[in-house]
């Protein structure tokens, strides 16, 4: 028992988890979003691997390990190999800091929240790096694409969050979630007596953590009917796969922020039954319940237009979130003047 | 653009998106449409127009076809093949070979259209599957018709007391075979299934709705038996015997 | 491959030094429809030229016509756009008829009539879907097709095919239509109204397609008449050009409807033009069924058919504009010369001038308001 309660040991055995947990995810999440995919559409979704689907992840699974991973000639072979694993790593880094619950974190830092959104912007590096050298047009077209929108919509992103680290004053996940205890009413997203404007803060960022993530209506790196599949054209087997799965932990680390910055982290909406483990099944409950939004979204609406999208960022949310910031600064202070 | 038209842009746009989300929600919640196809299976309507067959007279036990040839000559791809010959004692000649050749067949029906003795019909046939091209290139229709004059000839004489000798009939692991039980069937085609007619097999089965399980076909009456066993089924049992196997179920693999 | 630059000049990028690079969206792409290939010079994602090349299925349906008898030819009109095959078969046998000057029995014309506007809308559902899944929404391909299959099961119940129907024939039709199918497609057209509804709440009035449709690709009316474009794309330039109206045929002069034009001519025009044309079908079908008369549903038509020496033409407004076929009869029972004038021809054809200077989710966008249907380009 006090082996484990080493500190090294520890992390090295939260790290395993969040490996699996990423794992687990990605493969159960694509298997979710097909079958939820399939219930907006009015069809089984995949059904016939296990019961209900069960085992269609192992089926892709295995597949795409048994494919063979092709470098197509003429390409950059190191750094076509390289992107992959680049777009893989940062979610992981990400997830450790993430608490769970109370105690149910790899390592809980103290900049937490700068060491996420670091770690999250290296994402779209890898992207442009397995589009370029892909030696692929559309490959190409949308490594383009990627940079200027995830550069478009990291600005709000930021800007938001920095709404938040002025209300809360801390960059550390947990205390930022201790900090939203008690009630659901103040859970940040509700906190309308700090900024009235804060559910609006929350659509912002959930619409920004919807276009760095490229996820659909913002899918612009796929864009599969214009860029067939646009970075990842060329990939196949588990390089492939490897994009895919960071693609949903990617989603799974966005949704976990949101859940931590808007709704209380492992918080219970009522005050109490938010310890031991109580707290990583609200904090599960919570994420999952985003993630299925994202999904619903994704089968909702078209994709958007690459200008639209664009002006959506640089006209409509960063204005809003700049405004904001304002507004909560003002707010903040203003009292302090007339005491 | 001012300001306000901007704000309210923004806020019909965005309601427009909950909208969009609302409906989807909402048909998420109703019953799903599609059909599970290898486990269920449609029914044809009555004017379905799958390839051509031979129509069996109720009452002689043979085919009307005289062999006239009309059919081909209206054909637009020249995909019939008739012969004929005239036995004794009759007034008109008799199909001895009737081909089609469904690789080339539009179902444009204008065979059927122009048969002067309703000889032919549409068959309700929509699952047709096979390995062998010359299951298709050259379709018999006359040894499907015989196969049905085999049954015709058991069951006529004492129409209601025949019991179902289709029932044990081997030749339903028929590559179009849509079940998944063919582990009921198959023992049967380890023996020789060439010859047997096998009206229940494969393409048969898609005639009869719901009844996903070849083993168990309907008793036959003489005028509507299931449907016809076909050369598809035949050359597939008898494919399938020969290489001493059982061969899977393949419902995957649609041709139409 | 560079192309001439004093021809580009909407695109921005086009000042400075350029280097282009060719694009080949085809044969083989998600959002070809098929096997259109378009040879794009691109600067970066903004075209400066885009030239379709067609072709890869080419099946000489004229030439077809041309050494078979007309009753032969008749299966081949239903797979030159196998999605309106019934306005395809109406021209054709609307031709042989006219020079032929067979009667059409009216209860014919009328069974000819729904039949044809029930094609209209499922041409139109498959082009609602498709232009959705270009845009890159999956989910509303699905709802449409939900929809359509009422129409393909009331198609195929009342002539034995989904797809393909053949369904007419010289001086009348392949068989009548029993009370099944007359009361199914009633309760199709109640069952649709609020369909349609659903249709314009999930994708009309979202925010996204407007933006991804207004103001895109425009045609003004004066390039569709250069180009011959038709169907809705010149009523979605503010022309109010229909074929049933303008040419009328069969019994449409006694049916009452619209034509929907809207004057903005681009791709949200030529979008609304197509879903109100969806209406207007459901209206006329609706009219047809009170008014169908009893009666034979073929005419006297004579054993072997052979065309008087002549020239005959016959337009018919099919789901993507105006099909017309001239018939050139040298007195035998074949063809001289079959000429099959196909909408989505004419309609590609503008694509090259129409799309330049549009960057590529545009241009796919506007190919997709086209409705294009690669069999009908090449015939």
């Amino acid at each position: 028992m006090s082996f484990l309660a080493l500190e090294p040991i520890r992390v090295l055995l939260y790290l395993v988890g969040i490996c699996a947990f990423v794992g687990g995810n990605a493969a159960y999440l694509v298997l979710a979003e097909r079958k939820g995919a399939g219930r907006i559409q009015r069809r089984p979704g995949p059904n016939e691997a296990g019961w209900a689907g069960i085992l269609q992840p192992l089926a892709d699974g295995i597949k795409l390990l048994a494919k063979q991973v092709m470098v197509p000639p003429g390409t950059d072979a190191l750094l076509f190999r390289a992107a992959p694993l680049m777009v893989m790593a940062p979610p992981l880094m990400c997830l450790a800091t993430i608490p769970f619950g109370d105690t149910v974190v790899a390592r809980n830092l103290n900049i937490g929240l700068l060491f996420v959104f670091s770690f999250g912007s290296i994402n779209v590096m890898a992207l442009m790096l397995g589009g370029w050298a892909s030696r692929n047009k559309y490959s190409i077209i949308s490594a383009a694409r990627v940079v200027s929108q995830n550069v478009a919509y990291e600005i709000p992103m930021l800007l938001v969050v920095i709404t938040l680290l002025m209300i809360t004053g801390t960059m550390d996940l947990n205390e930022i979630i201790k900090q939203q205890a008690g009630w659901f009413w103040n859970w940040n997203v509700l906190k309308i007596w700090v900024n009235p404007l804060m559910p609006v803060t929350f659509v912002i960022f959930f619409t920004c953590m919807l276009a760095e993530t490229n996820r659909a209506p913002f899918d612009m790196a796929e864009a599969e009917s214009e860029l067939v599949a646009g970075a990842f054209t060329e990939y196949g087997g588990m390089g492939f796969g490897v994009f895919f799965m960071a693609e949903y932990a990617n989603i799974v680390v966005g949704c976990c922020l949101a859940t931590i910055l808007f709704f209380g982290g492992w918080q219970s909406p009522f005050g109490a039954l938010s310890d031991g483990l109580w707290g990583p099944i609200w904090f599960l409950g919570k994420t999952y319940a985003l993630i299925f939004t994202v999904i619903w979204i994704r089968w909702t609406f078209p994709r958007t237009q690459f200008y639209s999208l664009l002006n959506l960022s640089w006209k409509i949310l960063i204005p809003l979130s700049l405004f904001t910031l304002l507004l909560t600064g003002a707010m903040m202070k203003l009292p302090l003047l007339f005491k | 653009m001012s300001l306000k038209s901007a704000v309210r842009e923004t806020l019909t746009g965005f309601k427009s998106l909950l909208t969009g989300m609302r409906i989807t929600a909402r048909e998420a919640t109703k019953p799903i449409i599609t059909v599970q196809y290898p486990h269920e299976t449609l029914k044809m309507p009555d004017r379905f127009r799958g390839h051509v067959q031979l129509i069996l007279d109720p009452e002689t036990g043979k085919s009307r076809c005289t062999a006239c040839g009309l059919c081909v000559r209206a054909c637009p791809s020249d995909c019939l093949e008739v012969d004929g010959i005239k036995r004794e004692g009759e007034k008109k000649k008799s199909v001895t070979e009737y081909k089609l050749d469904f690789t080339k067949c539009s179902l444009c029906g204008s065979c059927v259209e122009a048969c002067p003795s309703d000889a032919i019909e549409y068959s309700k046939a929509y699952n047709v599957v096979s390995r062998d091209r010359d299951d298709f290139a050259k379709m018999d229709l006359v040894k499907d018709l015989d196969a049905k004059a085999k049954v015709w000839a058991e069951t006529h004489p004492t129409p209601p007391a025949a019991p179902a000798p289709v029932a044990a009939t081997p030749g339903s692991p028929t590559p179009a075979t849509s079940a998944p039980a063919p582990a009921v069937a198959t023992p049967g085609s380890s023996t020789p299934a060439k010859a047997a007619p096998a009206p229940v097999a494969g393409r048969a089965e898609a005639g009869t709705p719901g009844s996903s399980n070849p083993a168990t076909p309907p008793a036959p009456a003489a005028a509507n038996s299931p449907t016809p066993s076909s050369s598809i089924a035949n050359a597939a049992a008898s494919t399938g015997a020969a290489a001493g196997a059982t061969p899977s179920p393949q419902p995957e693999s649609k041709t139409t | 491959m560079i192309a001439s630059k004093d021809n580009f000049s909407a695109a921005p990028a086009s000042q400075g030094p350029q280097e282009t690079f060719t694009l080949n969206l085809g044969p083989q792409h998600p959002a070809a429809h098929g096997v259109l290939r378009v040879l794009m010079t691109m600067d970066g994602e903004w075209i400066q030229r885009a030239e379709p090349v067609i072709g890869y299925i080419h099946r000489m349906h004229e030439k077809m016509g041309e050494n078979r008898t007309l009753a032969k030819f008749l299966p081949n009109t239903s797979r030159i756009d196998y999605l309106s095959a019934m306005h395809y078969t109406h021209a054709v046998v609307g031709a042989v008829e006219r020079a032929a000057k067979i009667e059409v029995p009216l209860r014919a014309e009328y069974i000819r009539v729904i039949t044809s506007e029930l094609n209209r809308i499922s041409s139109h559902m498959v082009w609602w879907g498709a232009l959705l899944l270009d845009l890159g929404g999956f989910t509303p391909i699905l709802y449409a097709f939900d929809d359509r299959e009422k129409i393909l099961d009331l198609l195929e119940g009342l002539c034995g095919a989904r797809l393909t129907y053949c369904y007419y024939r010289f001086g009348g039709l392949y068989n009548d239509a029993d009370d099944a199918f007359l009361k199914g497609t009633r309760d199709f057209v109640q069952h649709m109204k609020p369909r349609l509804q659903m249709y314009r709440d999930l994708v009309t009035d979202n925010i996204i397609l407007r933006k991804r449709l207004t103001d895109i690709g425009p045609i003004p009316a004066e390039m569709c008449r250069r180009y011959g474009a038709t169907g809705p794309v010149i009523r979605g330039a503010g022309v109010a050009y229909d074929v049933r109206r303008a040419e009328p045929y069969s019994v449409y002069p006694k049916l009452d409807f619209k034509i929907p034009t809207y004057p903005e001519a681009d791709s949200m025009a030529r979008y609304l033009v197509r879903m109100d044309e969806m209406e207007q079908s459901l209206y006329i079908i609706e009219q047809a069924l009170d008014q169908i008369p009893a009666g034979p549903f073929i005419g006297k038509v004579p054993r072997v058919l052979k065309l008087p020496p002549g020239d005959t033409c016959y337009a018919v407004e099919a789901a993507r504009g105006r099909f017309l076929v001239r018939l050139v009869s040298d007195g035998k029972d074949t063809a001289y010369r079959v000429k099959l004038r196909t909408p989505s021809f004419s309609n590609l054809s503008l694509y090259e001038e129409a799309s330049k200077g549009m960057i590529l989710p545009d241009a796919l966008a506007m190919m997709g308001s086209l409705d294009l249907v690669i069999p009908d380009i090449d015939r």
